[in-house]
């Protein structure tokens, strides 16, 4: 990442200079800090821009269109690094399924021969091909650097919303691309989207079950694990660089935490079974079930594995903690009532409030990431489904997500909240990962891997370090 | 004359008398030879019936062995026979249940008589789920199931520091079929001898 060089546009010396003053400086100089605070403001942001509003489930799709690369020099490496990056970018935006990326066939002009500035773009062209919003590019290749220059205008009202240059190596235009594309998604939505998280998840490796992690759309899937055994329920920490994970390596399932680039850890192997983490936001702790006590209760723990606090206290199955963003409140999974259901229980103490009251089998929840709604496993006449339940709506009614699709399980939300991953057998029978919207719609499989896959763990932070 | 006649009778007599020694000598070697073979017919009939008798004692002897050995195989075979079963007769449950059924409870009975019958023997028993349902709660299912066996066998006078518990949830069903007959199999406590 650092060897990308974001060039300061806001004071920069380009031609760029002219657009340069109708994009609030700030978004460009916000510090990590800065964006954590961003996301807090989400809700704000979104009536400033009020593009699109991600939580709106009846959202339809933007048409966006985005055209050839313009090259500067015009060589051959130029070219094709242009259309490669052109390709990421379409697909990095359909995959957030609030764009529809139209088909370039029914361009009416080409901006990358008549020019990708605001002066020089005939938005007619683009409206009249239903367009709302154009994205351009630019490519330049100089002693094996490539800058790429890209913006996004408003169609409709002749605007530029956001204008960037990228500068790094070939092998980082992936990187760059999707670096513009946190851009246009804090600009069209007022949240940093999803294009510098990762998925962790479970594959299976010559009948071991191990922890991979791939990026956000699936691509470049990595074995983290070699234990050869079961290892399962990745999560990670807010921060990214930290994986709890379960895994039987020494016979029985116990926790394992990881730092991913420090290759440091703990073990959590109390007697019985030590399960299902998830840590907190903004804090290196954790809670997960362990059962040393006889029982299945859920614990709060340090990164180090040491216990805390005990959250639950009640005979039987309490498992599956997910914790609310602010941090303050614990969902999770207990069958005191006599079927599994979905609870919720104060950090500090107080009543415990059940959530879900429909059906005989509720589990797996996963507190999305605005606060209002829940995500959960439940089984409805033999179907295992995803449903989804706002905590905020009076009648509770959940709402489901899947359906007459085999098996789905293990709902995971990602770091904005539009989307959700989750484990699928819905093509032959075969264990797969899939995502869609937190509506329920464009329900499409992440990833190609030999074995079968589940447990989707999407990562938790927006932002760009890592 | 009378006195001659006599002496003529008693002369014949005696002739014939001779005569008849001397084809009695003669009898009397055809009588040996016959005692002779009679005998070593008897010692040859004697000695088969010693063989075949010492033939039957070996019989006897060999087919006491053989019972006796037969019996330990039987009693071997009734030992892994009872090994074998409490390793492979599992306790099934429910879906979403850690309640043993009747069945359930005769099953461990049997179980704690052979663990009362071979008190060296400290075992693990592992609790499974099927695949419908989480990865998680099936864990702290599956967990459930092991601890309500290894309780109900403590009740029973087993020691519980030869009874440890695991929960595979749904990670090794027996069978990987997606249907009811599968799923049943499944779901259960399972017995491993350490």
């Amino acid at each position: 990442m650092n060897e990308i060089r974001l060039n300061k546009i806001c004071g920069g010396k380009s031609r760029y200079h002219q657009f340069i003053g109708r994009i609030p400086c700030r978004i460009f100089f916000a510090g990590l800090a800065v964006l954590l605070f961003l996301f807090c403001l989400v809700p704000l942001q979104a009536k400033e821009v009020d593009y699109i509003n991600i939580s709106n489930p009846f959202l339809n799709k933007i048409p966006i269109a985005i055209t050839q690369f313009k090259t500067f020099n015009g060589n051959d490496a130029e070219v094709n690094h242009g259309k490669n990056a052109e390709q990421i970018l379409k697909d990095a935006l359909d995959f957030t399924g609030y764009l529809k990326v139209l088909n370039s066939k029914g361009f009416l002009s080409n901006p990358a021969q008549t020019g990708i500035q605001l002066g020089q773009i005939n938005f007619k062209d683009w409206t009249g091909i239903g367009a709302d919003l154009l994205i351009t590019g630019g490519i330049e290749e100089l002693e094996n650097q490539v800058t790429l220059k890209l913006r996004l205008f408003d169609a409709f009202n002749s605007k530029l919303l956001v204008g960037k240059i990228y500068t790094g190596a070939s092998s980082q235009i992936r990187r760059m691309i999707h670096l513009f594309c946190s851009e246009v998604s804090h600009k069209l939505t007022g949240n940093w989207g999803v294009f510098n998280s990762k998925i962790s998840f479970v594959s299976t490796v010559k009948g071991h079950k191990e922890i991979f992690v791939c990026e956000f759309d699936g691509h470049n899937p990595k074995q983290i694990t070699h234990h050869k055994s079961i290892s399962l329920s990745p999560n990670w920490s807010f921060d990214g660089r930290w994986l709890a994970y379960v895994s039987y390596a020494k016979g029985k399932p116990d926790l394992y935490i990881k730092n991913l680039k420090e290759k440091r850890g703990a073990i959590v192997n109390y007697k019985g079974s030590n399960i299902s983490p998830d840590w907190m936001p903004d804090q290196l702790n954790f809670a997960a079930a362990l059962s040393f006590s006889g029982n299945q209760e859920i614990y709060l723990l340090t990164k180090k594995g040491e216990v805390t606090k005990r959250i639950t206290k009640s005979w039987g199955v309490n498992v599956s903690p997910s914790f609310s963003p602010d941090g303050k409140k614990i969902a999770f999974t207990s069958n005191r009532g006599g079927t599994p259901q979905i609870y919720i229980k104060d950090l500090d103490g107080g009543e415990v409030k059940r959530v879900t009251f429909k059906g005989r089998y509720n589990t797996s929840p996963a507190w999305s990431p605005d606060g209002k709604k829940i995500a959960y496993v439940g089984i409805k006449k033999n179907k295992i489904d995803i449903f989804v339940i706002n905590l905020t709506s009076v009648s509770g009614m959940p709402v489901q997500l899947t359906m007459n699709q085999q098996d789905n399980e293990d709902p995971s939300w990602s770091p904005d909240g539009s989307l959700i991953a989750f484990t699928s057998n819905r093509e032959g029978g075969v264990s797969r990962l899939f995502v869609m919207t937190s509506a329920g719609t464009d329900q499409r499989r992440l990833l190609t891997l030999t074995g079968k896959q589940s447990q989707p763990g999407w990562s938790k932070s927006t932002s760009f370090e890592n | 004359m009378n006195r001659k006649l006599w002496i003529n009778f008693m002369a014949a007599i005696l002739v014939v008398g001779l005569f008849m020694t001397v084809s009695c000598a003669k009898k009397t070697i055809v009588t040996d030879g016959t005692t002779i073979e009679d005998q070593a017919k008897v010692e040859a009939e004697e000695a088969a019936a010693a063989k075949v008798l010492a033939e039957q004692e070996r019989i006897k002897s060999q087919e006491l062995q053989d019972q006796m050995a037969k019996e330990q195989a039987l009693k071997e075979a009734k030992i892994l026979a009872a090994k074998n079963r409490f390793s492979n007769q599992n306790i099934h449950f429910e879906f979403d249940s850690a309640q043993l059924s009747s069945m359930a409870k005769q099953l461990i009975e049997e179980k704690a008589e052979w663990l009362g019958a071979n008190s060296g023997v400290a075992v693990i028993i592992e609790g499974h789920c099927d695949e419908r349902g989480t990865t998680d709660y099936n864990i702290a299912l599956g967990e459930r199931r092991a601890i309500v066996v290894k309780n109900y066998l403590v009740n029973l006078g087993i020691s519980g520091s030869r009874l440890t518990t695991v929960s595979f949830g749904e990670e090794k069903p027996l069978d990987p079929a997606a249907n009811e007959a599968a799923y049943r199999k499944n779901r259960r406590a399972q017995f491993v001898i350490k």
